[in-house]
This record gives C-alpha cells, structure tokens and sequence, in this order.
C-alpha cells in the first residue's frame, strides 16, 4: 500500500509540474506580459523598460526557474492588474470558495444519496422513474441558467434567500445548492446501482435470513457496502465544484476563487491566471491522488496490479 | 467483427424467447427492436430531429433578420404575456426579434456540438488506437497527457486558451473540440489493447497488411458502435461548455445569437423581463436533454454488453 501511495504521489507531483511548466510557457508565449502591464497605448520606449525592469526580457527557462524559486520560497508573485501580492488575493478568496464547495458538497450527500436509496428500494416504480427524471433534468440544466432562475425565484418571488453577495451562511445555501446540482446525477446513479448489487448479494440474504429487516438492513448492511466507490466519486466531484465555481461565484458575485479567475482571465493579468491554474491543478491532483487511495485500500486488485 | 460477435453472445441468452415466437431475428432485427421499445431513445431522437429540422429550415420561414434592431419596439414581452404576434417571443434590449435570434442561436448550438464533438473524435481515437494498438511508450505518453488533462477543470482551460487565441466561432469550436477527446481515447484505447490480440488482427498482419491498414480498417470498425455513443454525449457536453464560454464572455461574441451569450445579455434585464434569460436557456435545456437521452438510449441500445 505504501509502495503504491508513493508511486500515485510521484506521478501527482509530475503532473502538477508539467502544468505549471506548460501554463508557463503557453501565457508567456502566447502574450506579451510586459505590454499587458504597460497597457495597449504605451510607447515601444515604456514597454521595453518594464520588461527590463520585470526581468521578462531574460529567457524563458531562466524566468520559469525564477518563478519556482519564489514559489518555493512562498512567494507567489504580483498581481499586475490589482497591484497586490497574487498570494494574498488567493488567501482572500480561498475561504468563500471553500465554504461553498463544502457546502455544495454536503447538499450532494443529503441530495443524491437519500434519492439513490429510494430509488433502489422500489426499482421500476414510479419513485424510481421520478428519480431518474430528475438525474436526467440535472444534466441538462446549464448551470449558469439554472443559477439566475433560482435568483429569480427564491430570491426576488420568495424572498428566501439574499439575491448575491458573500455576507453570512445564508448567502451561500443558493450558490451551493445550484453547484451540487451538476453532482447529485452521478452520485445518485452510482448509489442506486450498488445498492441494487448489494440487494442480491450473498451476505444481504444472510443478515435477512437472521432477522434484519427495513432500515436496520439498509443502513447497516447494503448501504455501507453501496457507499464505498461513492466516496471516491465524491472526492472527483469536489474538484468539479471548482471548476463549476467560476461560474456560479460570477452569477451570485462571491468573491471566491473562481471570481478571481474569470476577473483575472479577462483583465489579462498573466501572473494571477499562471499561479491560479498551478493551485488548481494542485487541489485536482490531491484530489484524484486521494480517490486514488481510497480506491486501492477498498480493492487490493488496485494497488497489487 | 468483434462487435457483433459480442452482441451475439448476448442476444444467445435472449434466443429461447425468439425460437419461441417461432421467429430466428438477424441482429439488425433485434437492433430495431431494442431501439423502438427505448422510450428514452425515441423520445430523444424525435426531440434532436425536431430541433435540427427547426434549427436548419425555421431561420427560412422567418421574415425578420435577427440582426435587424427596431429601437422603437425594444423589450416587447413574448405573445403569451402580453406581446403581438409580430414577435412571437417578444424582442431584445435592442429591439431585435427573439424567436429569429433563437432560431440562429440552435443553429450555432447544434454547429458548435457537432463540429467540437467531431475535432475531439479524430484527436481522442488516433491517440487512442495507437496507445492501445502500440502500447509501452506511446502509451506511457498518451496517458500521461490524460492525466494532464484531467488535472484542471476543463472550463478554466477553455477560458485561458479561448482569451489566449481571441474569442470567434471558429476559436471557441476548435478549443472545445481539443479539450473533449478523452472519452474517447479511454474507450479507444482499451478496445483497441483488446483487439490486437485476436485472431483476425493477427491474420491481417499475416497477409502483409501495414500498420496503418490493420489500425483502420480491422481494428476502427469495432469501435463504431461505442464512438457513436460517446460522440452524442460529448455533443451534449461541447454545447454546455460553449454556452458557459459565451455567458462567461470568453466564447462567442455579440452580435452573434449564441444561446449563453442572449441569457448574459438578458441577466442585465433579469428582474424585469425575465423571458430574455428564460426562453435561451429553455431552449438550451430542451436541446441538451434531447441529446442526453438520445445518447443515453444508443447506448443500452447499441453496447447491450455494457448494459446493467
């Protein structure tokens, strides 16, 4: 298992460098930083100080191993669009990013796995369909439709919940709720179908021969077995939250994560974007490396193959 | 064929029910008898028919331009809530009738998937053949792009390259097409690992066949059935994330109707007129879903062994 752990760690830690590297030289290549910075009437005169002045007329590969040098040295550069350190921005914004996610999480949970379970308790009946509809209206919907109809309706018609902002909890249940939609189809499919399996399995037949019956069978015996790959799934799914951040923290303007990335995107404010992208394919890979274990500890076929 | 070997094998369970009614079905029959007894396919497939008949021949029957403004008539409601039957679904913030730019926008929509879905297809599948076909190193490499990949949220790629490049069409298709191949490299991949090792490969190579020849035409065959299913739901997908782009501002730009764009532009008038959000959106809705299911039904109809 260790062996296995650290060669998953391994490969992690070579992807998020090949990213960073490639994010690197795709911006740089791709744009002109020091005209950026400069903006789009500057004189040749200006824009060539700034780029003798930010170092960004040495080559790339040396400015690429300054970067990880400062990153390594926990400085994450400067922001050439708000003028701040990129690694308070991302600081600022980490929290409400992550208060969302998790929320959105705990919605996916209390939404997809109850619906699952009550779909494989009565397959082909009306409660199953009525589920499945609902999995397949949850793909369909866009996101970003789907979060200003729920402005619209539980905001301005019902009054329930405040229209946008980041202030209290209470700002947050409608983001999250809109960004654990895109979650709650395949989380629910996954746990219909291994409660389905665990139905007919051996060991079902055996706690129901001794006596468990209801609930007692299903949350004991079928739906601890049935969970089991959910929890990797999750783990995936919570990196899908970011990306799905950058759209619903734009609809209900959280300042969040994925705010600064859109923000940073279309201002063009190339250091931002480089080291935004690094966090996320860090937070992916961790993510995907822990899915990883969890999988290999559940089924030895993994980590022994 | 491999592929109608294996849904032999799982039509042989089905056979006494057939020999019963007297009646041996080729594979095709059974085919066309899975596929209409598909309440999700057939519904599905009408919705998509529906929409690319709309999609190619409504702009033809509309007299208005969708371009047109008419700053006397602006933010007129749709004709159920209010409005003429001029504009059957009201006009802009500019005066510009809905209904023709929606008209458009399907037919963006549906270019955009279909064109995306197709880029993605060529890319993932000769990655994919050749990963699994060579294996060792090429395979080595083409799952350590996958990895990659798969270690960023697709958006934020698609955001970065489509500002990187400029916004346009054409940009915003190629982007999403380049960033929708691993579907199908999995499942090429894999098919192909499987494949390689079978008789009839081994016999191609017997005869002289070259590398290219055996790749293409003993080995892709195979894949169709599962590339069919896969090109469908990555439609779904490419149309979404165009959608996102365009409402984001990184996609498709004004004046173009693109569906994510007309619900950005409607966001502005939300609390007032809200059927310039609603109906794009619907819209955008209705034409995933009809993809969805459509997807979701050539699956369990066509891969019955990869049926639960």
């Amino acid at each position: 298992m260790i062996r296995y752990a650290f060669r998953r760690l391994l490969l992690a830690a070579a992807v998020a460098f090949t990213v960073s590297l490639a994010a690197f030289l795709t911006l740089h290549l791709a744009t002109d930083p020091a005209q950026a910075i400069a903006g789009e009437n500057a004189t040749p005169d200006v824009v060539h100080q700034i780029r003798v002045e930010y170092g960004l007329d040495r080559p790339l590969t040396t400015q690429y191993g300054a970067w990880i040098d400062d990153l390594a040295h926990g400085d994450l550069g400067e922001s050439y669009y708000w003028h701040q350190s990129v690694g308070h921005l991302i600081a600022q914004a980490a929290p409400v990013t992550f208060k969302l996610a998790s929320l959105a999480l705990l919605f996916t949970i209390g939404l997809a796995i109850p619906l699952g379970a009550l779909a494989a308790l009565r397959p082909n009946t009306w409660l199953d369909r009525l589920a499945l509809s609902v999995a397949v209206a949850g793909q369909a919907v866009p996101t970003f439709w789907f979060a200003l109809m729920a402005i619209v309706a539980f905001a301005v018609k019902l009054h329930w919940f405040p229209v946008a902002g980041g202030g209290s909890l209470a700002h947050f249940v409608l983001p999250a709720f809109v960004l654990s939609m895109r979650s709650v189809p395949p989380v629910m499919r996954l746990t219909r179908a291994g409660l389905l399996e665990a139905f007919e399995s051996d060991y079902i037949r055996t706690a129901r021969a001794k006596g468990f019956r209801g609930s007692r069978l299903l949350t004991r015996q079928a739906l601890r077995n049935a969970l089991l790959p959910v929890i990797s799934v999750l783990a995936v799914q919570l990196g899908h939250k970011l990306g799905g951040s950058i759209i619903v923290e734009s609809v209900f303007s959280l300042p969040g994560i994925g705010r600064l990335t859109l923000d940073s995107i279309l201002g063009g404010d190339i250091p931002t974007v480089q080291m935004l992208v690094f966090v996320f394919a860090l937070i992916f890979v961790g993510l995907t490396f822990v899915a990883d274990l969890i999988n290999a500890w559940l089924d030895p076929r993994l980590r022994l193959g | 064929m491999t592929d109608t070997n294996l849904s032999n094998a799982t039509d042989a369970t089905r056979l006494p029910r057939a020999t019963e009614s007297a009646t041996l079905l080729t594979p095709r029959q059974m085919l066309r008898r899975r596929a209409v007894g598909h309440w999700g396919l057939m519904i599905g497939g009408v919705l998509l028919a529906a929409i690319v008949l709309i999609a190619v021949f409504g702009p033809m029957l509309m007299h208005i331009s969708p371009y047109a403004q008419d700053l006397t008539a602006r933010l007129m409601p749709p004709v159920w809530a209010g409005g003429s039957w001029d504009h059957v679904f009201g006009t802009d913030h500019l005066g510009r009738d809905y209904l023709a730019r929606i008209l458009i926008g399907a037919r963006i929509s549906l270019t955009v998937g279909f064109l995306a879905a197709t880029l993605g297809c060529v890319i993932g599948v000769s990655l994919g053949l050749a990963a699994g076909y060579f294996g060792g190193r090429v395979d080595q490499v083409v799952s350590y792009l996958l990895t990659c990949q798969l270690s960023l949220p697709e958006l934020l790629l698609a955001m970065v390259l489509v500002f990187l490049i400029g916004p346009s069409l054409w940009v915003v298709i190629g982007v999403i097409g380049i960033l929708h191949w691993t579907y199908y490299l999995v499942i090429a991949r894999s098919a192909a690992m499987r494949i390689r090792e079978l008789d009839f490969v081994a016999a191609a190579r017997a005869l002289g066949s070259p590398t290219w020849r055996v790749l293409g035409y003993e080995i892709l065959p195979n894949l169709r059935s599962q590339v069919i299913v896969i090109f469908t739901i990555e439609m779904g997908t490419a149309i979404l994330s165009e959608a996102a782009l365009s409402f984001l501002g990184v996609g498709i730009q004004s004046p173009t109707p693109a569906w994510g764009l007309m619900i950005a532009q409607g966001r502005e008038t939300l609390f007032f007129d809200p059927w310039l959000c609603i109906l794009p959106g619907a819209a955008l809705f209705i034409l995933i879903m009809a993809v969805n299911l459509f997807g979701d039904g050539l699956r369990d109809v066509l891969t019955p062994e990869g049926r639960r």
